[in-house]
């Protein structure tokens, strides 16, 4: 579990996480949303301690990040994983290289052991086949799902990926969004989803915090959402014509109901 | 008159506030890259993983420069044989005054500092486009994240590869310019005897441990100058492109202000 106490985040003069407070759920795909700028990306790299917070703690099952030594933050580093908005691939290498990169750096097993591993985790994000292809030969969508297998390789105890669907059609931001829901109720792993795809918000949002103008507005799951009596969080997730029909029609059923 | 004196202590403060913010900035920089070398001068997480870079770096940055080294090289050391010939040499001098002086300048100047300022335009953009490039393309944060020491990872095999591989280059670049020196004689400006007399002629030693000295120097001028200048960028592909200049650029002045002192402290 990861809880977040009273996060600031300043850059000089301009606050942009203000008294942030939430917790992330083990097992669960905990979503970040919020309009672009909201402070969504500066939430998510205070997290994995790419930002250090002016103020506030990170919890990472009661360990604070922001207090750790040096040594105790990369043992720590070691349980994350993380798939970024362009992937992130290592250009020169191939997507098994990519893939073993982690065991490489941090597994003492022998190479056939850590080519297994790394094949595995190809297979599980159905990759099989594209070990020897470069990222530049491969598409958003494999690439993607390459930055899948490199992340859980090393079986971390905390996923994080940030907005994993930017840039892919519907069908393939299923597809991922399948997978790293998949990963995580194996696992058990706390995964954290930066987004702001209402698909993976309705489909996968098991406990979704709202972010707005570096507040964190609303937390809940995706069945609450749409009950939700917060102006802000209706006006950013029933923007789209089809989600304010969807929602008109749910208040509708709900009235007929009542 | 007032007005003239109050325009003059106005431009004097703003003059003063850029010197200020120059010096700030200057600081600054160095601080960081004091901090980066630190990050990078360390223990590797992995020798396995280092000495694959290493062989990598050493291929990549060294000899794949082979080429052009040979070519510069060859073609300078016929140059400077020629211009000496054509320009020093008088009834009144020996004849072997021509590969005396070719050779005094490959060997101290031309091969060691020279050869090094022109690789700081091949290899320094190479560097910092590449680390800039992954640093915009968020691969450095990726490294942070699984807990690899990315400054380490990155930046060291890229300074102890080119360390190792520049001594190499720079025996080449004077193997090469001696070589063109002896290609004039087919001109018939000179004889191969002549040029003989002239390369062996009170031949110091020290001189050649010199050049090396200086190209182990320069290798990591440029090497942590360019990485620093690539793993700092902020932005997008024109400040990749920029930082690619201002490694070019801030290497070629380093290697000439320190090309002074060790020369001063050399020979």
């Amino acid at each position: 579990m990861i809880q977040i106490q009273h996060l600031y985040k300043s850059f000089e003069d301009r606050e942009v996480l203000k008294d942030i407070n939430a917790t992330f759920k083990d097992g669960e795909i905990n979503l970040i949303i919020g309009q672009s700028g909201s402070g969504k990306t500066v939430l998510m790299k205070n997290i994995v301690g790419l930002l250090t917070p002016t103020s506030g703690s990170i919890l990472y099952d009661d360990r604070d990040f922001v207090s750790l030594s040096k040594k105790e933050k990369i043992k720590l580093r070691r349980e994350m994983g993380m798939i970024f908005q362009s992937a992130a691939l290592f250009d020169s290498l191939s997507v098994l290289e990519n893939v073993m990169f982690p065991l490489n750096m941090f597994s003492y097993d022998c190479y056939e052991d850590r080519k297994k591993r790394a094949l595995d985790c190809l297979a599980r994000v159905n990759l099989v086949g594209a070990e020897n292809k470069f990222p530049g030969e491969i598409s958003g969508g494999m690439q993607k799902r390459v930055a899948i297998a490199r992340a859980i390789v090393l079986e971390p105890k905390y996923l994080f990926c940030d907005e994993p669907n930017s840039g892919l059609d519907p069908k393939t931001s299923i597809v991922i969004d399948e997978l790293i829901s998949g990963i995580t109720h194996e696992d058990n792993i706390t995964t954290i989803v930066n987004t702001h795809d209402m698909n993976s918000v309705m489909g996968i949002g098991e406990n979704i915090t709202f972010i707005c103008e570096g507040r964190a507005e609303w937390q809940g799951s995706n069945k609450e959402i749409m009950d939700a009596s917060n102006q802000k969080l209706d006006d950013f997730i029933f923007s789209s014509d089809i989600l304010r029909q969807a929602k008109e029609l749910h208040d509708q059923q709900k009235g007929i109901k009542v | 008159m007032r007005r003239f004196c109050k325009i003059e202590i106005k431009y004097h403060s703003i003059n003063t506030t850029k010197i200020v913010l120059t010096i700030k900035s200057g600081l600054t920089h160095l601080g960081q890259y004091v901090q980066l070398m630190g990050r990078a001068l360390t223990q590797p997480d992995r020798w396995r993983m280092f000495f694959k870079q290493y062989v990598t770096e050493m291929f990549q940055l060294g000899y794949n420069s082979i080429g052009i080294v040979l070519i510069i090289s060859f073609f300078i050391g016929a140059v400077i044989c020629l211009q000496i010939k054509l320009n020093i040499q008088s009834p009144w001098m020996p004849r072997m005054v021509v590969g005396y002086t070719t050779r005094e300048i490959m060997l101290l100047e031309f091969s060691s500092s020279i050869m090094c300022l022109i690789l700081a335009g091949k290899v320094g953009s190479n560097i910092a486009s590449e680390i800039g490039t992954m640093r915009i393309t968020q691969q450095i944060d990726a490294l942070d994240i699984m807990g690899v020491n990315s400054a380490n990872y990155l930046i060291l095999p890229k300074i102890a590869g080119l360390m190792t591989i520049m001594p190499i280059l720079v025996t080449f670049s004077v193997c090469a310019g001696i070589l063109g020196s002896y290609a004039t004689t087919l001109m018939g400006t000179t004889t191969v005897p002549e040029l003989d007399e002239g390369f062996r002629y009170q031949f110091n030693q020290w001189f050649f441990w010199c050049g090396m000295i200086k190209a182990i120097v320069y290798a990591f001028i440029i090497t942590s100058v360019s990485a620093y200048k690539g793993y700092t960028v902020e932005g997008g592909s024109v400040e990749v492109g920029k930082a690619s200049t201002d490694a070019v650029v801030l290497s070629s002045i380093l290697i000439l202000f320190s090309d002074i002192f060790l020369t001063s402290m050399l020979t």
